[in-house]
């Protein structure tokens, strides 16, 4: 129990850091953001006095009182009042990454996890047949494809697969004919508009889990109970999984919660290629456009996602390995 | 120690790799047919003897700026990879050695840089910085990337700590920052050559992401952006695979040759991971 206390006590100091470290960013930064903020709005038509200040308060004001701007803040973001977007004017920051998260959240959510248990079978396999095809196409081929930039991955994918054979829709999450709803038509469609992203996320996160899983799990096999587990003439599946892999998993899974904030970066650029209208490719509009609140917003929010899966993680590891509780 | 990393097939192609890369960024000026900025070529022609890999949307050689894109990934890699070593090895290593509050305190920094995703956080960097060159990604790459190795070189530091050596020099009256930085680090020479390759590698593709995005300098000639300006002017469209395909190559190459290389440098400091007919 106090382990996982401890474990939300630091969950909300991280938040708190994270949090502040979005405030501090842009008031770090030279020139004044807010000016180029309020010059950006006014292109779409007149700012009125409020907005202007409640543009400020986000992104700070050379002379104000940091203090109080700093409660204003935590205020905003306590309530997720991250005010008005500049680039889709006037939709509130709040409701754009409504939209775009639940994309992200499906497409990165569930091939990480797909990505996490292949991995580390693969990773299993790998060292326990080690010197064999089967240890070194997996890591050859998974330290290769681990070094393809995200991006790259996905142009060629969707070159060869979108453009040159067609297969597979080039852009966007589901037909332009479609409304989103829970009926067959969408569902299916945004299920292949989905299909190119996963697999670019699949072929470049694999192969760190194969990796991973390898050497930790070759340390694993040479330790004295697996030597002792052989010698008592147990079967070699039992001793590869019961024994070795149970114990190797513990500092993968570690690497997961980590590794998870590279997965959620990377799929920014996928994002970006493909136009798949999630939470990274609603980033780079926001970057492109110098739409501050917007951006401000997704990166707590991506931040706060991360902060929260590793939080998980945590807890996992506490209960898997009774050690750690001490 | 060279020796070991040698004997190593996975890494001595690695280094084979990333030699060529290396003297590709060298002689770069010598090696390019055209000037890579030109932009006097016809344009978006496909592949012919004149242009071996045809020439971009706005009329360059891409060849050339293939071969002078090695400079700034070779250069950004090194620096990088250089400076975020350097910052993991002062703050892990002095992370491992004091106990107490203090040890606490790096503890919650270090862990707040490793949840926070780096991309993202690059990204948000690079926004309000507007269009710095070179020196911004060396920047933003280092800022994100050294907790990493400051952890793994903190365990490192922790156990060898405990060793005989090290009490002896404390009862013989060494100063702690000798002790750590004469005493200890010599130690563990391999883990942060390792580092330094790792580091080297996420530097190279997070400088490639960020120039596709556009958010470098895009007058700059480099991987990234020739990746920039290809998806900019519908290499998709009009099927100029060479122009997609070039850059793209390279990058995973140059990461790849740096991987290889550290399947060589874990077999030194784990002789478990060496190849050969050991054990299993």
């Amino acid at each position: 129990m106090t382990y996982a206390l401890r474990k939300v006590g630091l969950l909300i100091l991280t938040l708190w850091a994270a949090i502040t470290l979005n405030f501090v960013l842009p008031r770090l930064m030279p020139g004044s953001p807010a000016d180029a903020a309020v010059a950006k709005l006014s292109q779409n038509g007149p700012v009125t006095a409020a907005t202007r200040k409640a543009i400020e308060i986000q992104l700070g004001v050379p002379n104000g009182n940091l203090i109080e701007q700093y409660g204003q803040y935590l205020k905003q973001v306590v309530t997720l009042h991250f005010g008005v977007s500049y680039t889709f004017y006037p939709q509130p920051v709040a409701e754009l990454v409504g939209q775009a998260l639940p994309y992200t959240l499906i497409l990165v959510g569930l091939v990480t996890i797909i990505a996490f248990v292949c991995g580390t079978l693969l990773g299993v396999l790998a060292a326990w047949k080690r010197g064999t095809w089967l240890d070194s196409l997996p890591t050859l081929g998974g330290s290769f494809a681990s070094a393809f930039p995200y991006f790259w991955t996905a142009l060629l994918l969707l070159f060869f697969l979108g453009y040159v054979f067609k297969i597979f829709p080039t852009s966007g999450a589901y037909g332009v004919t479609n409304v989103p709803g829970f009926n067959g038509d969408f569902l299916g469609s945004a299920v292949n508009h989905a299909i190119l992203p996963a697999i670019t996320i699949l072929i470049t996160s694999l192969g760190g889990w194969i990796l991973g899983m390898r050497n930790t799990m070759i340390s694993t096999l040479g330790d004295d109970y697996v030597t002792f587990a052989e010698a008592n003439g147990l079967k070699p599946r039992t001793v590869a999984i019961r024994y070795a892999a149970r114990n190797a998993i513990l500092p993968n899974l570690t690497s997961f919660g980590l590794a998870l904030g590279g997965v959620v970066g990377g799929s920014v650029l996928v994002e970006t290629v493909f136009g798949y209208p999630g939470i990274g490719y609603l980033l780079l509009k926001a970057v492109t456009n110098q739409d501050y609140p917007l951006m401000q917003a997704l990166f707590l929010m991506i931040t706060v996602s991360v902060l929260l899966a590793n939080f998980l993680v945590d807890i996992l590891y506490g209960v898997l390995d009774p050690r750690t509780r001490k | 120690m060279t020796a070991t990393v040698w004997s190593n097939t996975k890494a001595r192609i690695g280094v084979i790799i990333l030699l060529v890369f290396v003297l590709v960024a060298i002689f770069a000026p010598l090696l390019t047919p055209y000037d890579p900025s030109a932009t006097t070529f016809a344009r978006s022609a496909d592949a012919s003897a004149s242009h071996w890999l045809g020439t971009t949307a706005a009329g360059e050689d891409v060849l050339s700026q293939l071969i002078q894109g090695a400079r700034i990934s070779v250069f950004v890699g090194f620096v990088a990879g250089l400076l975020s070593t350097v910052v993991a090895v002062l703050i892990g290593l002095s992370w491992g050695y004091v106990r107490g509050w203090w040890a606490d305190v790096i503890n919650f920094f270090v862990n707040l840089f490793l949840v926070v995703p780096g991309l993202p956080l690059m990204i948000v960097i690079a926004a309000y910085l507007q269009n710095g060159g070179i020196g911004m990604i060396i920047l933003v790459v280092v800022i994100t990337g050294w907790a990493w190795g400051a952890r793994v070189l903190r365990s490192q530091t922790q156990s060898l700590r405990g060793r005989d050596f090290v009490t002896a020099a404390v009862f013989s009256g060494e100063r702690p920052f000798r002790i750590v930085f004469r005493e200890i680090l010599p130690n563990m020479t391999s883990l942060i050559v390792g580092n330094f390759f790792g580091a080297a590698t996420s530097a190279i593709l997070a400088e490639a992401g960020l120039e596709f995005l556009g958010l470098g300098d895009p007058s700059t000639v480099s991987w990234g952006t020739m990746l920039f300006w290809a998806q900019n002017s519908n290499a998709l469209l009009t099927g100029q695979w060479s122009l997609l395909f070039a850059p793209g190559l390279c990058i995973a190459l140059l990461a790849t040759s740096l991987t290889l290389i550290n399947f060589g440098v874990d077999g030194l400091s784990n002789p478990r991971l060496r190849e050969g007919k050991s054990g299993r």
